[in-house]
């Protein structure tokens, strides 16, 4: 590894322009003459990516061959709706709602849930909310355990340890909302011949922070390239309302706020960036540590939970793998 | 079914960790690991991994993994581990299964 050099927290800023042309052009390209579709659909959640891939596509393919597409559900934050509609009104372009909670509730995810939750926390019931969280990296020298925290219906919170069963259980069941909603884009892709547009940022595709064939499943990723930063910085280039931007970071998965931070990633994010810019250039943790703000162990052990998420995530990149040997000349 | 109890030397109990891991993680490759290999190096353990091993540490030899004991100090080897139980009073102090029992598990038959 590089040893000192100037690393700052301004390492990742990029000419916003320039490679909002360069992902413009490259949208355009894949969409109408690769994929051979009319146009983008996009799953906007009211946060940040999908605000800016919406926006980039509008950009590529026109306001008449981009539809967003609306998708809360029972336990989605009340402004998702509300930051999701104000974003295609920004844009002008089609907007379709659609509440995912009577599919949700047909497979039986939020019963699934909730009984896995009651594997270790038996009162677990009507009236309580409840989130998944990992420690921050800052508070702990540990391995990385996964917690569940609950809130009882009178306001009371405990944080309880899972077992892998009742992880596996709780994760199992809440995978169903990405995968719904991936169902619903493709329905709209298929209706309208359009392609479906993922919007993972760098440290989400990298580091397996996706549902394989949920959030993870799409034609294609316009901004998996950028790390969470440089999305902001096009988010301030494309004027993508204020709201959206100062929006926190959050998963909208669970019945109580959960950031990302504390769900996947221990770090915040603009750390995290850092983090992961630093051990792709090779700099050591003592040259990288200032810049991030955090001791150089703690940039060590960020390395060592970079390559384990990295690790891990080879399942949910790989293709479905096949035992004889095909053509591959279909693009 | 459980039968009675049956007291685990550090070899019984290197054997038994080694055992879990091959079942869960190797799926029969487990030529390889030492026990002094680091999972975290050899990357088998990944979060739902630590939580099995707990579980499975807690059940097998009769210990409560606290929260703070979940290091990798303490569990990121099979002689790590060894060293951790030995502590916990999960297995004998000594090595041969004869002297310095402090704890029991249950055997099946």
């Amino acid at each position: 590894m590089k040893g000192g050099g100037a690393i700052t927290a301004g390492a990742l800023g990029i000419d916003t322009a320039q490679e909002t042309d360069r992902i413009v052009a490259r949208i355009r390209d894949i969409v109408l003459h690769q994929l051979k579709r009319r146009g983008a659909v996009v799953g906007v959640s009211g946060g940040i990516d999908s605000s800016v891939v919406a926006s980039l596509c509008t950009r590529a393919l026109g306001r008449g061959r981009v539809l967003a597409l609306l998708m809360p559900e029972k336990d989605s934050a009340s402004d998702s709706l509300r930051l999701g509609r104000m974003l295609a009104e920004s844009l002008a372009i089609p907007c379709t709602v659609e509440d995912i909670s009577p599919i949700l509730k047909a497979a039986r995810c939020y019963e699934r849930r909730d009984e896995a939750v009651r594997l270790v926390v038996p009162e677990y019931g009507d009236g309580y909310k409840c989130k998944i969280i990992l420690p921050s990296l800052l508070d702990t020298t540990g391995y990385s355990v996964f917690s569940v925290v609950v809130q009882a219906p009178d306001g009371g919170t405990r944080t309880v340890r899972l077992s892998a069963d009742a992880y596996l259980g709780v994760v199992a069941a809440t995978n169903f909302k990405q995968r719904v909603r991936k169902m619903m884009e493709y329905h709209y892709a298929d209706l309208l011949q359009y392609a479906v547009a993922g919007t993972p940022n760098r440290l989400e595709y990298d580091l397996g922070f996706f549902v394989k064939n949920g959030d993870g499943a799409a034609d294609f990723k316009p901004i998996a390239h950028l790390y969470k930063s440089q999305v902001f910085q096009i988010a301030r280039y494309l004027k993508i309302p204020d709201e959206i931007q100062s929006r926190p970071p959050t998963t909208d998965t669970y019945s109580l706020e959960q950031s990302q931070e504390e769900f996947y990633f221990m770090l915040p994010l603009e750390k995290m960036d850092l983090c992961l810019y630093g051990m792709d250039h090779a700099i050591s943790p003592e040259a990288l540590a200032p810049a991030v703000g955090i001791e150089p162990l703690q940039v060590a052990r960020m390395y060592g939970i970079i390559n384990a998420k990295r690790k891990a995530s080879r399942y949910l990149h790989a293709p479905p793998m096949l035992v004889g040997e095909m053509a591959d000349d279909r693009l | 079914m459980q039968t009675g109890i049956t007291y685990m030397n550090t070899t019984q109990a290197a054997q038994e960790i080694r055992s879990f891991i091959e079942e869960n993680y190797l799926y029969g490759c487990s030529d390889s690991l030492k026990d002094s290999d680091s999972f975290l190096d050899v990357g088998i353990l990944d979060s739902t991994g630590i939580l099995q091993l707990i579980e499975f540490l807690g059940e097998r030899f009769r210990i409560t993994v606290t929260d703070e004991e979940v290091t990798p100090q303490n569990l990121d080897s099979i002689d790590k581990i060894v060293v951790y139980l030995q502590r916990k009073g999960g297995i004998a102090a000594g090595g041969d299964g004869t002297a310095d029992r402090t704890r029991g598990v249950e055997a099946s038959s």
